[in-house]
């Protein structure tokens, strides 16, 4: 009884209902949603396990596969919006994955407006980057492996998306983590790319553990991982719970989509060939922690605390990666540290709840359209430079790569936010909301888009313009066309993807997932917010154009440079932070505990059955000690175990 | 002249068949060695153990399914008081048993040693003296009434009804073990190292053990474990002796599922021991010791849980601490996979301390029995074929087990390493394999029972643990090989079936665990 007034007075105190996910049956062509899995999955298998023997149709076979789930993907999209709208949600309940009594783990998939266009932007962009790679690994003696490992992304990510429950979730939470360490770490040669695919791996884990965590204490306080049930009574529970619930399920999030503090990894990643970049660590991948923000609402909108950490959290990451992204030279570096803070603005806006959820997957979107593009030019530019990634070698590309050029300068324009450019109405729409929420939030959203701005400005400057900067035996030249065609798509793209909002489009398509818009009044007009906005942009790039278009680009980057420029290009010193507080108590522990049990055999016998005798020697010498100090430690444990039994019963 | 009347015993012949048939054949194996043969042992003693194992297997599975009809409460107390047979027992017996036949499989394997098994040909001769070389061609036959013994004792030890008993079972199940450690036919001195070590502080640790039954004893009188949980339930006086000696007892049963800081011996003694021991004793040895652990403390503790519930707690915790810790550091395959045993020790044990009374836990619920029975299946099969795999790979000296050895071996044999990444998959607890289903379960009924703050250490730990697996599977997949490496040998059928059953479980259970959680939620309660 007093539960239930609870929970009714908190809705009705933040004064909006709190959407209940309440799927029908898949029926009709909906239930065809398990095919959009099954197909890169079997992709991957057909790739990873047939070998040799597939190598010469296989990266055909591994394109084709999700472009078949994007056919499928689309052609659910339109039934979908064929429906009425309190039937945009179902399910497919595959099998009984895990079932016993109370514990009930059903192999099922939702598909809802949320997962509908998430689906279309990863089969869509997906496919595309899957083209690209034809052309891009043409050379690479591992192609077919390199599309078997995408092919497995595509899946895992899939699966992410479309499981109706925490515990399917999480399956392809692992699926994803597994496929970007295999795909970092695909140059394997490189000694660098294996540090990076192991860091990943590490904060990863690190992530992991609070969503695991999040999931058991999700199941132990409303008794199922369901979507489904916990919506229908997340308001019951305390609200102590769900915050723990939203701050744990948050530092997954801040794992997968590499925020402060978990962001380390995410420069680092950038070692894997440049359409891993492209689409697993810009487009879909590290989005997974805004789709877990979004999907959780019915947590978050239960815990006011724990979405005020979302959007510290999140102000952090975007001042934190635009900065990172100023003092970069390495092109894809630059580009990761935009990515970090783009998904800054859509944790902050997944933060701001209800009035933000929308905005948050819209930014999502275009950022998805405009962040591959410019990776994907990257990668062009990349090719045509012999792989050299520094842009002090660049400069003046503009004539060599006139397709690359063009494409690259409209994901530069919709990532500044230029009026009419999709990210313009993504980016605006946010930081609207924030003012709204607060000034000091509005402010530094701002800010980060004046940086943004500035340090994209540098970027495109340094690669396409000013002076000629190349290597001598370099000769650009733009890409192939199976490499150029998905850049124009990605550009038409990041061009008009602001359609997505004409007449409030997709705030009203995802109402059935996080609930009806909710409007703060804002201090000033929306349109002073707009054009305050653009006049932030427009300085920011008047700036770099002063510091790099104006001025010679030296070839080395200068080392007689303040502070902050220094801290800037050492990542602020992430690593060092994480090396202080983690790695190296943690190695002394580790270190510590290995003495404590040193045993020697190990070391001294790994050479197996050579010298028998002087190994028996020493054998002899060592064996009583060690029998000796086993025995003291059984016998050090008798008296933990009888002296915590006494105590407790005192 | 007195009035003292003799009551004849009852033996329940039909229900304890299981257990009689594998002491039985253990016997005739031993009668086997004397009689047949040299030449023809090895057939007949294979044989023997292979046919003795699967009629037991059937006799078990007879006993499990009349066991509704036989007494109160799915089961009966049978052999005067001295061993209970309920659904637990019966489906930790089939378990054992089933890790039996993957032991005596590895045990008869031939090729690999190019005719000659694994063990020494006479275990006797001096390392290095003449006598050995003359032994080469011969092979110890004795290992499978040995391990039928060790089987024998297994069984018994989960079903006993009195301490006693248990202590017997205990025994009888160490013995056997003890010298089976010793007879590698390769590396020798490391082999009876091993064995001695085992031995010694098996010994010491029994002697705990049997200290703690003096103890019980003297607090409540009796051996039995229905008449301890009566004593316990019933009595309010002074507890210091039964408290003392839950702790003695303790300390013997967690010596033997090697839990931390009684775990000093499992590195060196699984290191030591020849891989198809190391296979068979790792995966059965924890089943039996678990199911003694269980029925002694829900059976005759389960009154007073809030007495050893926290010591568990700390048990726990350290267990997997240590275990996953160390793990990471290690440089040889099988002490790997050993300290990787010690932590999967923790996070069973996080299982055994969820228990609650009956009515706390909702209908249907899963019981913290169901979840440990569940994840000693997981365990046991993952750990059968990870260390059957190690006896495949290879190089002039025999196996190779140092980790160097493995790297890139997932170019040179696609298929051994990816089933041994699977294995690791499974232990690490990946979503899809066993493992991830059977953490599941333990995790979850720990949390129920309130004990987060173990959960939350298992969820670290089992995440140090995801490192040291990884990084295995990144050192067979993606290290470039250096120097000479191990390669991958060919086995006889014996070895590649286990292998194969032992996948293919780990898969299916991950896929499709419900079966095996009904059968294991099927299984019931225990019953005094």
């Amino acid at each position: 009884m007093f539960v239930t007034t609870l929970a009714t007075s908190l809705a009705a105190e933040t004064g909006h209902e709190i959407p209940v996910v309440d799927p029908g049956s898949a029926d009709g062509v909906l239930g065809l949603v398990w095919l959009v899995i099954a197909l890169p999955l079997l992709g991957a298998a057909i790739l990873l396990l047939g070998g040799r023997r597939t190598d010469r149709w296989g990266h055909l076979l591994g394109t084709a596969m999700p472009i078949g789930s994007f056919v499928v993907s689309l052609v659910m999209f339109l039934s979908l919006m064929g429906r009425d709208e309190e039937e945009r949600q179902v399910v497919q309940h595959l099998y009984d994955w895990i079932q016993v009594g109370g514990l009930h783990v059903g192999m099922d998939l939702l598909y809802d407006p949320l997962a509908s266009l998430f689906l279309l932007l990863i089969t869509g962009v997906g496919s595309l980057i899957h083209v690209y790679s034809i052309g891009y690994m043409a050379h690479d003696p591992r192609r077919r492996r390199f599309f078997g490992y995408l092919n497995l992304f595509v899946a895992a990510m899939l699966m992410l998306i479309l499981a109706e429950n925490y515990v399917g979730l999480f399956l392809g939470w692992e699926g994803v983590g597994l496929a970007s360490y295999l795909l970092i770490g695909f140059w394997q040669h490189k000694p660098s790319a294996a540090k990076a695919a192991k860091k990943a791996f590490v904060l990863n884990r690190v992530g992991d553990m609070g969503m695991a965590t999040a999931i058991f204490l999700a199941f132990v306080t409303f008794g199922s991982t369901s979507f489904t049930e916990i919506s229908r009574v997340a308001g019951e529970a305390g609200e102590g719970t769900m915050t723990a619930l939203g701050i744990l399920l948050l530092v997954g999030a801040c794992g997968k989509s590499a925020q402060v503090p978990l962001q380390a990894w995410l420069l680092d990643a950038m070692e894997g060939p440049t359409p891993v970049s492209a689409l697993i660590h810009a487009a879909t991948m590290v989005t997974a922690g805004v789709y877990l923000v979004v999907r959780s609402n019915f947590v978050f909108e239960n815990a006011p605390d724990a979405q005020t950490a979302v959007i510290v959290v999140a102000v952090v990451t975007i001042l934190w990666g635009a900065i990172i992204g100023c003092a970069k030279d390495d092109i894809k570096k630059a580009l990761a540290g935009s990515t970090m803070s783009q998904i800054g603005y859509m944790m902050l806006a997944a933060g701001l709840g209800t009035a933000g959820y929308a905005f948050a997957i819209l930014h999502l979107l275009t950022h998805g359209f405009f962040k591959a593009n410019m990776f994907l030019g990257a990668g062009s530019v990349m090719h045509g430079m012999n792989d050299d990634v520094d842009m002090r070698h660049y400069g003046a590309l503009n004539k060599a790569m006139p397709v690359t050029f063009i494409t690259f300068a409209m994901g530069y324009l919709a990532i500044i936010g230029f009026p009419g450019f999709s990210g313009f109405w993504s980016k605006d729409k946010i930081i609207e909301v924030a003012i709204g929420e607060s000034w000091i939030i509005g402010l530094c959203a701002l800010l980060g888009a004046g940086i943004t701005a500035f340090y994209m400005t540098r970027l495109m400057l340094m690669t396409f313009f000013s002076s000629k900067r190349w290597e001598k035996d370099v000769h650009p030249h733009e890409s192939p066309a199976v490499m150029t065609f998905p850049l124009i798509v990605l550009a038409a793209l990041s061009v008009l993807g602001g359609v997505l909002l004409l007449g409030g489009w997709i705030v009203h398509w995802l109402e059935p997932v996080t609930g009806p818009e909710e409007h703060h009044d804002l201090p000033i007009p929306v349109l002073a917010i707009t054009g305050l906005t653009v006049a932030v942009v427009a300085v920011g790039v008047a700036i770099a154009f002063l510091l790099f278009q104006k001025r010679d680009v030296p070839r080395t980057a200068p080392s007689d440079v303040s502070f902050v420029t220094t801290a800037a290009r050492n990542d602020l010193y992430g690593d060092a932070i994480n090396e202080g507080l983690v790695v190296n108590p943690g190695r002394r522990l580790v270190a510590g505990l290995f003495v404590l049990d040193r045993s020697g055999v190990d070391g001294t016998f790994t050479g197996g059955g050579a010298a028998v005798k002087a190994i028996g020697g020493q054998l002899r010498k060592v064996q009583t000690g060690y029998v000796r100090s086993y025995a003291l430690s059984v016998l050090l444990g008798v008296i933990i175990v009888a002296l915590a039994m006494l105590a407790v019963n005192l | 002249m007195s009035d003292v009347d003799f009551v004849k015993p009852t033996i329940e012949y039909a229900e304890l068949s299981p257990l009689l048939i594998v002491f039985g054949v253990a016997a005739l194996g031993v009668v086997v060695e004397a009689f047949v043969a040299r030449e023809r042992r090895h057939v007949v003693q294979v044989s023997l153990a292979f046919v003795g194992v699967l009629a037991a297997l059937a006799a078990t599975v007879l006993v499990g399914l009349d066991l509704a009809d036989v007494g109160p409460g799915q089961g009966l107390v049978g052999a005067e008081g001295s061993v209970v047979v309920d659904g637990p027992t019966v489906y930790l017996w089939g378990l054992v048993l089933v890790f039996a036949l993957g032991g005596v499989a590895l045990f008869a394997e031939r090729r690999l040693e190019a005719g000659v098994s694994v063990f020494a040909g006479q275990a006797a001769a001096l390392p290095g003296t003449e006598a050995e070389r003359r032994s080469s061609g011969l092979a110890h036959t004795e290992v499978y009434p040995l391990v039928m013994f060790a089987v024998a004792g297994m069984m018994l030890f989960p079903a006993a009804g009195d301490l006693l008993t248990m202590f017997v079972a205990l025994e009888v199940l160490s013995l056997p073990l003890y010298l089976l450690c010793g007879l590698a036919r390769r590396r020798r001195l490391l082999s009876q190292e091993a064995a001695l070590k085992y031995f010694l502080l098996g010994a010491f640790s029994s002697g705990f053990f049997l200290y703690g039954v003096a103890l019980v004893y003297g607090y409540a009188g009796s051996m039995d474990l229905d008449v301890i949980h009566s004593a316990v339930l019933n009595r309010t006086d002074d507890r210091t002796l039964l408290l003392l000696g839950i702790a003695m007892l303790s300390v013997g049963l967690l010596f033997k599922v090697g839990a931390v800081p009684f775990h000093a011996w499992t590195p060196d003694v699984y290191q030591g021991a020849p891989t198809a021991v190391t296979a068979f004793m790792s995966a059965a040895t924890k089943v039996a010791a678990f199911g003694a652990i269980l029925r002694l403390y829900y059976v005759g503790f389960g009154a007073n849980r809030w007495d050893w519930q926290p010591m568990l707690w700390v048990v726990a915790i350290i267990t997997m601490l240590v275990g996953a810790v160390l793990a990471v550091v290690q440089s040889d395959v099988k002490r790997m996979l050993a300290y990787s045993s010690v932590a999967h020790t923790g996070f069973i044990l996080t299982g055994v301390l969820g228990l609650q009374a009956t009515g706390a836990l909702g209908e249907g619920e899963v019981t913290s029995l169901q979840a440990v029975l569940f994840y000693l299946t997981t365990y046991g099969f993952a750990t059968v074929g990870a260390f059957a795999l190690v006896t495949l790979v290879r190089d002039a000296n025999g196996e190779a087990t140092a980790s160097a050895k493995w790297a890139g071996l997932g170019r040179r044999s696609p298929l051994v390493a990816g089933v041994f990444a699977l294995f690791l998959l499974s232990m690490a607890g990946i979503p899809l394999t066993a493992g991830f289903v059977g953490k599941w379960a333990v995790f979850t009924v720990a949390m129920s029972a309130g004990a987060w703050p173990v959960v939350l250490v298992a969820i670290a730990s089992s995440i140090i643990a995801i490192f040291f697996y990884i990084k295995f599977v990144r050192l067979m997949f993606f290290v470039d090989a250096e120097g000479d490496v191990a390669e991958v040998s060919v086995p006889s059928p014996l070895t590649s079936v286990t292998i194969g059953v032992c996948a293919l479980v780990t898969i299916g259970l991950g896929l499709v665990p419900g079966p095996v959680l009904d059968l294991v939620a099927h299984a019931g309660d225990f019953i005094r």
